[in-house]
This record gives C-alpha cells, structure tokens and sequence, in this order.
C-alpha cells in the first residue's frame, strides 16, 4: 500500500492552491505543515512523467515480496527517523498502526536506524584516528 | 477513559441531526472533499439499490456491559433500549418466511436481553442457513448467569463473531477498557474447549478487528495470519476467520475523531482509499437491518443515524422483502467507510 501519495484526481483546484499561498505567508513560521502530506501526490503536477514514474516505483517497493509487507513498513520507519522526514514519520507510524505494528516494534525499529546511524559517525573515528597516527611523530 | 454513553452524557453528538450535519458540512460542503453520491455517482453507482437479500441483522438492544470508545452504536450500561418479546415475536414471523440465508443478532450485547434465550431458541427452529451471534467475549465472563453461554449456542449451532481489536492486551484494553483482554482470552479459551473455532468443527468462531485509533485497518489476510499466530503462540486459542472492519465516523468514534483532532485527516484517508469495486458489495445491498423497536434501516450505521428505509414498508409490522428490496439505499458521507480499500462490513472486506 502506498501511503505516502493520494490519488492524482483527489487533487485540489486552483483555488486551494491560492488557499495554501495564502496560509503560507500568514503562518511563516512554520516549515512543515501536516497538511502537506495529503498534497504529497501533486508533486506530479509540475512533472507528470518523473511524478507518475516516481509513484509506481514507490508503490512496487512496498508491496508483498520476498520481504513482507509489515517488515518493509518497519524499515521505512526507521529510514524515515534517520533522514528525518516528518511526514515520513507521521505516515510510517500510521501505517504500522494499520498493519498492527506494536509500538515496542516500532520503537525497536527507530533504534535500529539510530544504531546504524551513530555507528556511521562513530566508525569515522577510525579515520580520526589514522590520521592522527599519520600526522603524529 | 469513556465511562457513559454520549446518551447519558446529554452529548450533543447523542442526536442524529448533529452527526449528520458535521457529515455533510465542512470539508464537504466547502467542496474539499466530494460528497459520497457524487463519487459513487462518477462510476455510475447513484442511486445505490439493493441486490438479493441474504442477511437478516436483528439489533435486540443498545445495552451493553462494555463501554468501547469507538463504539457506533453509542452502547452502555445506561442505555435502556431493548427488543420486547412481542417485537421478537414479529422478527420470528419474518425469519420463518425470509429468503435471506444468514439471521445476524447484534446489539449492545444480545446476551442481555432478558429474551434473549428464549429467541435463539425460537429462531433456530426455523432451520436458518448461517445464525450469528455477535457476541463481545467479555459478557461470557462478566457475570455467572452468562457463564454458560458457549454451550447454549453450541447447542443452537449458533455462529459465533466476537470483537477482538488486537493480541496484545494493551492495545486491548485502550480500546475496550481495563480488563478487556483477559476476560476475553479467557472467554475464547472457553468457546475453544467445546470445540468451537477448532480447525475442522462446524461450530463457527470468527473475530472482527477494528483499529483501535484513526486510521484504517490493513491488509485482511495479513492481519489473520498475525492474530492466528500470537494467539495459538501465546494462549493456545484458535479460530476461523478474521474480519477487518473499518471504523465508520459515527457516534463515539465520530465524538472521538473530533475531540482528537483526527476528523478531517480520517476523513481524507478514507476518501482516498475509496475503491471503486467495493461499492458493489457494501453491506447494504444485500442486509436489512432491524432495531430495538422495529424499524427497518439500510444498515445497522443507517439505524444509527436514525436513517429509515425509504420505502413504504420501514417497519418489522409490515414485513415485505419483496417491495422493501425496490428501494433505494440512504447514503451519506459515513458510507465512505464502507468503500476504503478492501472495504468494510459486518463480514469484514468485501473485495
Ligand atoms: S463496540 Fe460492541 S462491545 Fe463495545 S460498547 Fe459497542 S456494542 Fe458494546
Ligand atoms: S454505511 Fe450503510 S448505507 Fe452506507 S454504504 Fe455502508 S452499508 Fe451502505
């Protein structure tokens, strides 16, 4: 299930996007709006060919294969933590919660991505370190 | 933690007009969304006609030991609303001559209508294909006058579905209340003793999971094989068939979308996830659905919403499936419900 994107003819007229100009500048503070999410599929307004490519690729990706369904879901939850993607984030939990993902699961999940990510940092400090031994005496 | 019904609170949501009016206003009527007749309109769906009746669903009261919060039939130990036994005597006339081939009894929890026995037993005698009983597990163990009833519906072969939103207790009891899962485990184990839900007996046992929150239950097959698996693993129990069903916006689950935040964006997912080929099978086109007093609705959401049949027979007193089935079904924005993904219904997908 792609839960990501919504439906190309759910998409909004012009007159909400004027809406959401509008919404933009009176509330500059805010980057990221949850609404957003929703309109995540008119991306393909602006490039129907890269959007459509995009958005069947997304959707092979995570159907059933030789990885489930479920597990597929929990990888794109601890990936969306890594790049932290707030609507990655928000979608992946919901999606979960669908597929009756526990929050101990989903939790393990997020460490899993932190552990690979902290490690990356911390597998640097062997380079650190051979270039400290390079330029030492 | 819900502990009244929306009734008994004097909620405003307890009246229908309310629910209806949020229904068919805001994002809807601003033309965000598109109102369910005109999306089932597109595919040529408008208006939506019953097929061939195959299912009876005889709601015998509102009352229930458990106060869910999601619950759509805003049912409760307060609620007062029960079938009487000259109602149930009109329903017996109907289920003897019916074409339908399935008698589903519902409420509030059946089992407390002070009848209840009396009518199973009467309604089984008129030898009905498939005789469901949906019973919520935790009345089995609520009280000893109920400890019994494995083997009183083992006795009428009576088809049990019971509402289970996950198998893990805590999940469990946030939807249901403290105390919901043990007393349910503890319920199946007993139905699993007799023989019901083992993999070859003939006494049915089936589960219902409803997502316990926002959002839309997943794949029906996956969820099956996951509550198969950690139930045998972890309590040894065993049953036939999982239905998904997906969480309609009324009632407590309409009050808890609002009061959570959660309306608009649940509103979006389901009208997303409409599915075309479901709105062929939606619940409606082949049910009738009863209440407490009599009244024939679409379906047991409809009788809700308080939304009678529009037909000129919309009473048990009246019963003619022949003229009742020549109408046309009352629809509305709850409905896209019914249509997300696999789609939804009291037999779980339709698709
Ligand atoms: S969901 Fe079922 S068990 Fe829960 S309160 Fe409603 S009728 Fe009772
Ligand atoms: S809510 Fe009732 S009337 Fe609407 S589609 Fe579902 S079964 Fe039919």
């Amino acid at each position: 299930m792609v839960v990501l994107t919504i439906p190309v003819n759910q998409g909004l007229g012009n007159d909400s996007l004027i809406k959401i100009s509008t919404k933009k500048y009176t509330m500059a503070n805010t980057y990221y709006d949850a609404a957003d999410l929703r309109k995540f599929g008119k991306i393909t307004d602006w490039s129907e060919e890269l959007g459509t490519k995009f958005f069947d690729y997304y959707g092979k990706v995570f159907e059933e294969g030789a990885l489930s369904a479920r597990e597929k879901s929990l990888i794109a939850l601890a990936v969306a933590h890594v790049v932290k993607c707030p609507y990655c984030i928000d979608a992946y939990t919901k999606d979960g919660l669908q597929k009756g993902i526990t929050k101990e699961e989903m939790m393990e999940a997020v460490h899993a991505g932190a552990a690979i990510e902290s490690g990356a940092t911390l597998v640097h400090g062997v380079q650190m370190m051979n270039k400290y031994n390079k330029l030492s005496m | 933690m819900v502990t009244k019904s929306l009734h008994a609170r004097h909620d405003e949501l307890a009246e229908t007009n309310k629910q209806l009016k949020i229904l068919n206003g805001g994002i809807f009527a601003e033309g965000e969304l598109p109102y369910f007749k005109d999306k089932i309109g597109n595919t040529g769906h408008f208006p939506l006609k019953p097929k061939k009746l195959e299912i009876l669903q005889i709601n015998v009261g509102y009352m229930c030991n458990q106060i869910c919060e999601h619950c759509h039939v805003d049912a409760g130990p307060d609620r007062k609303e029960i079938m009487t036994r000259e109602t149930m005597q009109l329903c017996l006339e109907v289920i003897r001559n019916t074409g339908a081939h399935t008698l589903d009894l519902t409420g509030g929890a059946p089992e407390m209508n002070p009848n209840f026995r009396w009518f199973v037993e009467e309604a089984a005698k008129a030898g009905i294909q498939d005789f469901i009983v949906r019973s919520n597990l935790t009345i089995i163990r609520a009280n000893g006058k109920y400890r019994d009833l494995p083997e009183f519906f083992k006795k009428h072969n009576v088809h049990v579905v019971s509402s289970m939103p996950h198998y893990t207790k805590g999940k469990t009891d946030k939807q249901r209340g403290d105390g919901v899962f043990d007393k349910s485990i503890k319920a199946l184990q007993d139905l699993n003793a007799i023989g019901y839900g083992l993999p070859n007996s003939d006494l049915q046992l089936d589960l219902v999971y409803n997502p316990s929150g926002a959002f839309l239950p997943g794949d029906q097959v996956a969820m099956e094989n996951d509550f198969k698996k950690a139930l045998k693993e972890d309590f040894d129990i065993q049953f036939h068939n999982l239905f998904a069903i997906t969480n309609l916006p009324i009632a407590r689950f309409l009050d808890y979308l609002i009061a959570s935040e959660n309306y608009e964006d649940y509103m979006y997912a389901l009208v997303e996830a409409y599915n075309p080929s479901a709105v062929e099978n939606v619940m409606c086109t082949n049910t009738i659905s009863v209440s407490w007093d009599g009244w024939l609705y679409d379906c047991d959401f409809n009788q809700m919403l308080d939304l009678k049949v529009t037909s000129k027979i919309n009473h048990i007193k009246d019963y003619n499936e022949d003229i009742l089935n020549d109408r046309n079904i009352i629809i509305s924005q709850h409905c896209y419900g019914c249509t997300a993904g696999a789609g939804s219904s009291c037999q779980g997908s339709v698709t």
